[in-house]
């Protein structure tokens, strides 16, 4: 259970997706102007997340890793390494996940869907959740520690993007030098953050 | 917009309308990768090799594909050339490989492959496209080995590998800047990219939402 914890901890702070490894950052940048959106898209790769980074170590533990076939009982099937087929199955069942929730929710909670609705397209193509299936299978992650960090690299996806939505929402107030504005300013808020965050780094949980 | 030309193709992703510093598209992937600059030229490569020939390839089925699963199959094409482009580097360079980590596998969702593919191949001819790929990876590129040259050079006083900056660890002259070396300094230099690039041509300069009303004065507010 401790490890679990620490596990989580770790993976919303100290390797935060957005601020230590800039991953989904297109989006990130992109739908940060308003605090309920930036709320909205992170609910959405909250769910996304713990839904496909299972599915994926499923997937990975079954069908693709050396040896996972061995389970067919086919002659020759534990020599089966099909971990090369990876990117295409992940970007697969992210695609599909991504696609079923947004007809589950559009049939079942059509008020969800309604704030979550125009997020969750972009989100297949959002890196943070390539990203967060391809360090589980670089990392060799157990079912239930992938569960546990695909919440974790969501929360903390979502924090960052809250909080920066935050700052931009009081930035546009300030008297920002004119071929700074927008997305320059907006890259050095960034990495302000990201500063911030590196404190957590080299914190052993 | 007029009929695009070649070399108008190839050469305006470059400033004019750079992927990174003005459509916001592929950051994603780019700034972990830049702490030296033989890996950001690697990784420079493989998206120039990727945005090329999956723009290339779309472009020569695109009156075959159903415009509702067109998004499917052209994921389809970017990972496959990606799964190439993996098990190369993981053949022939392998250390590269291991550094780079998962941010290969992270260019099938860098947007500016996508973008491309959706935006310029999908309406124009193949040889157009690839020209196309190959001058948004270039400017992806271009924005890319810039940042790994001031992160390596005032990072570990080294270019490519070759010593510049004589550190002081080796007796040298140079104290390190530690922070070029975390992840924060690419934010700082890619937003000063920004800033410098929209200086040169103000009309990328971004409208103000919140204007200032005339008579108050800033200096006073302070």
């Amino acid at each position: 259970m401790e490890h679990y914890l620490s596990l989580f901890v770790a993976s919303v702070f100290v390797e935060n997706m957005a601020l230590a490894f800039f991953l989904g950052m297109c989006t990130f940048l992109a739908v940060s102007k308003k605090v309920s959106s930036a709320i909205g898209l992170g609910i959405a790769v909250i769910a996304v997340l713990v839904i496909t980074v299972p599915v994926n170590n499923l997937l990975l533990t079954y069908l693709l890793g050396e040896g996972a076939l061995t389970w067919t009982g086919l002659a020759g099937a534990e020599n089966i390494d099909l971990s090369f087929l990876g990117f295409l199955s992940y970007i697969g069942v992210i695609a599909a996940i991504v696609q079923i929730m947004e007809m589950f929710l559009d049939k079942y909670v059509p008020a969800l869907y309604n704030a979550l609705g125009v997020f969750l397209p972009l989100i297949t193509v959002n890196c943070a959740i390539l990203g967060a299936t391809l360090f589980m299978s670089e990392r060799n992650y157990n079912f239930g520690e992938s569960v546990v960090y695909g919440l974790g690299a969501g929360v903390g996806w979502a924090l960052a993007i809250t909080a920066l939505a935050g700052i931009r929402e009081k930035l546009k107030y300030s008297d920002v030098p004119g071929s700074l504005q927008g997305l320059g300013i907006t890259f050095i808020t960034v990495g302000l953050m990201s500063l911030g965050f590196m404190s957590f780094s080299g914190i052993q949980l | 917009m007029s009929a695009p030309t070649a070399k108008g193709v190839l050469l305006t992703p470059l400033f004019k309308n750079n992927p990174i510093a003005l459509q916001i598209l592929g950051i994603c992937s780019a700034l972990a990768v830049t702490s030296s600059m033989s890996v950001s030229l690697v990784m420079s490569l493989a998206v120039i090799f990727v945005t090329a020939l999956s723009n290339f390839f779309v472009s020569l089925i695109r009156h075959h594909i159903p415009s509702s699963i067109r998004i499917i199959v052209q994921m389809t094409i970017i990972a496959s050339l990606v799964i190439v482009v993996d098990q190369i580097l993981k053949a022939y360079a392998y250390e590269m490989s291991k550094q780079l980590s998962v941010f290969v596998g992270l260019i099938i969702t860098n947007c500016i492959v996508m973008g491309r593919a959706e935006g310029f191949a999908m309406t124009n001819s193949p040889g157009l496209s690839f020209l196309d790929g190959v001058g948004n990876g270039i400017g992806y590129g271009f924005i890319l080995m810039t940042v790994g040259f001031f992160r390596e050079l005032f990072g570990s006083g080294s270019v490519f590998g070759f010593t510049v900056l004589e550190t002081v660890q080796n007796g040298g002259w140079y104290v390190p800047n530690g922070l070029m070396l975390l992840p924060p300094s690419a934010f700082f230099i890619i937003g000063l990219i920004i800033w410098v690039l929209r200086a040169i041509n103000p009309e990328q300069v971004e409208e103000n939402e919140f204007k200032m009303k005339e008579n108050t004065q800033p200096k006073e507010a302070v």
